[in-house]
């Protein structure tokens, strides 16, 4: 993407995760600036879903340190919900609560959480589900509608917290291909708007096409790191070559 | 007493020799309503504290430590002994033991009422079976939305006041419709401690008038009619909370 990028976001500096006697995440660094797209790729099993939720403070990390805007996660001092505003976190199985309409699903954190002024919110709600292109899907649940519209909403309920930085963990992979295409063109528009993101993903193309860099990770380590051109087309690793041959 | 109910009663006596003195008989049929009044104020008070109980100990039994173990003491103590063994002691054990009060013409009387006492030691028993129903319900409710809600950055209470609760209500709600007939039916315990619900309305009509049978009669009928009432009530709220396209 051609736009500048600015300051650290968000910084993984040499980060641990050991889950037991199993070591999930070993060794990892990296850096988001300020309006980059950052795509994190590699086998399942690999740690990449982890290391989202070590960002936004989920999953608590073993040792080394990460910050989100500054701020030292791992702090036990840290406001951990603080923290998780600035953050977004879209998932895999999109998680809406099912019980409130598409609209109460992108209005309720911030009303319940910041206790902002809900006629303001409900604006802001509306003008966010219409640019995920599901304005006339406000009132419906959850229930009446499709994978890909559902990853919207979740895209939307996010958004409505004005985070820094938006995490997606995979974010497709339990979508069909049509559906698939409007997500990624929802994220791709995003960060074309300077939004930061770092997406945990399968889709080589759009890893390709959309990233400023891409990590290679294998085996809880990042392998290789680089830009899309790099990555894909002259990787140095011999795991990240087996890796994308078997895949593309 | 006059009117078509009153003639229609003393026609099936002189033809039948069966005695409803509650339709024919002034006295008898206040007696009546005043056991069926309280009847229903022993059971909504009860429902309405035991739910709040309930509501209670699912907050406790999240919270961990001594809270989580004063929770599960309590749905031990009160789901594992018959309830008229509990209204006893509450009654006889606990209320020997209290102050009496002296009222404004110069009477002493017991601090709490046997009325009192009743409300207190069915809201406790069906509190107990509550709380596990709640439980059950909270415990269906899919991990993947209580970490949707921690990383839109609600607190413990908004989690379980906009998110949990009311799904896991959804998923409970046939059990707190049996509890809460249950609990209507063990009212009837509170003829033991002399409080004059409807059991013991209809005892005090029988003893006087030799009519044992038509008065068992007329009791389960009118107990099918409350009870009726209170499913009906129940499922109409259940299909209220029912969501498009959501199966809980």
């Amino acid at each position: 993407m051609a736009h500048e990028l600015g300051s650290p976001v968000v910084v993984v500096r040499d980060v641990e995760k050991r889950f037991g006697n199993y070591t999930v995440l070993r060794e990892v660094s990296l850096t988001v600036r300020r309006g980059e797209t950052v795509c994190i790729i590699g086998p399942s099993g690999s740690g990449k879903s982890t290391l989202l939720r070590c960002i936004n403070g989920l999953v608590p990390i073993s040792s080394g340190s990460i910050t989100v805007g500054g701020r030292e996660v791992a702090d036990a001092k840290l406001d951990v919900r603080a923290l998780r505003r600035d953050v977004g976190i879209v998932f895999q199985q999109y998680n809406l609560f099912p019980h409130r309409t598409a609209l109460d699903n992108v209005m309720m954190a911030p009303v319940i959480v910041l206790h902002q002024n809900p006629a303001e919110v409900r604006a802001r709600a509306e003008a966010l589900l219409a640019k995920v292109g599901l304005a006339d899907k406000m009132a419906s649940y959850p229930g009446e509608l499709s994978g890909g519209q559902q990853q919207r909403v979740a895209i939307a309920r996010s958004l409505a917290m004005n985070p820094k930085v938006m995490l997606f963990d995979e974010v497709t992979a339990a979508l069909d291909p049509e559906t698939k295409k409007e997500v990624l063109i929802t994220i791709q528009a995003l960060a074309a708007e300077g939004m930061t993101c770092i997406l945990v993903t399968h889709e080589m193309g759009f890893a390709r096409r959309v990233a400023d860099h891409v990590y290679f990770t294998d085996g809880g380590v990042i392998v290789e790191h680089g830009t899309p051109e790099a990555i894909f087309s002259a990787p140095t690793q011999a795991r990240t070559r087996d890796f994308l041959d078997k895949i593309l | 007493m006059t009117g078509p109910v009153v003639d229609l009663f003393t026609w099936i006596n002189s033809r039948t020799g069966l005695n409803f003195s509650v339709f024919t008989d002034t006295y008898d049929g206040e007696r009546f309503i005043t056991g069926l009044i309280t009847t229903v104020e022993l059971s909504v008070l009860s429902m309405v504290l035991s739910v709040l109980l309930g509501l209670a100990g699912l907050w406790m039994l999240g919270a961990g430590g001594f809270w989580r173990a004063l929770a599960r003491g309590y749905v031990q103590l009160f789901r594992n002994t018959p309830p008229l063994v509990q209204l006893s002691f509450f009654y006889f054990a606990l209320g020997g033991v209290l102050p009496t009060l002296t009222d404004s013409r110069g009477a002493q009387v017991p601090a709490v009422s046997g009325f009192g006492w009743a409300v207190l030691s069915f809201s406790l028993f069906a509190g107990a079976f509550n709380v596990e129903i709640f439980r059950s319900g909270v415990e269906a409710v899919p991990s993947a939305m209580i970490e949707a809600a921690d990383s839109l950055g609600y607190t413990r209470l908004q989690l379980y006041r906009h998110v949990l609760v009311p799904l896991g209500l959804r998923i409970c709600l046939p059990s707190l419709t049996n509890n809460m007939v249950n609990l209507v039916k063990t009212t009837t315990l509170a003829y033991a401690i002399g409080v004059p619900e409807l059991l013991y309305a209809a005892a005090q009509i029988w003893s006087e008038v030799m009519n044992v049978r038509e008065m068992m009669d007329l009791l389960l009928v009118v107990y099918i009619v409350l009870v009726a009432l209170l499913v009906w009530l129940m499922e109409r709220w259940e299909r209220a909370l029912r969501v498009p396209g959501y199966t809980p």
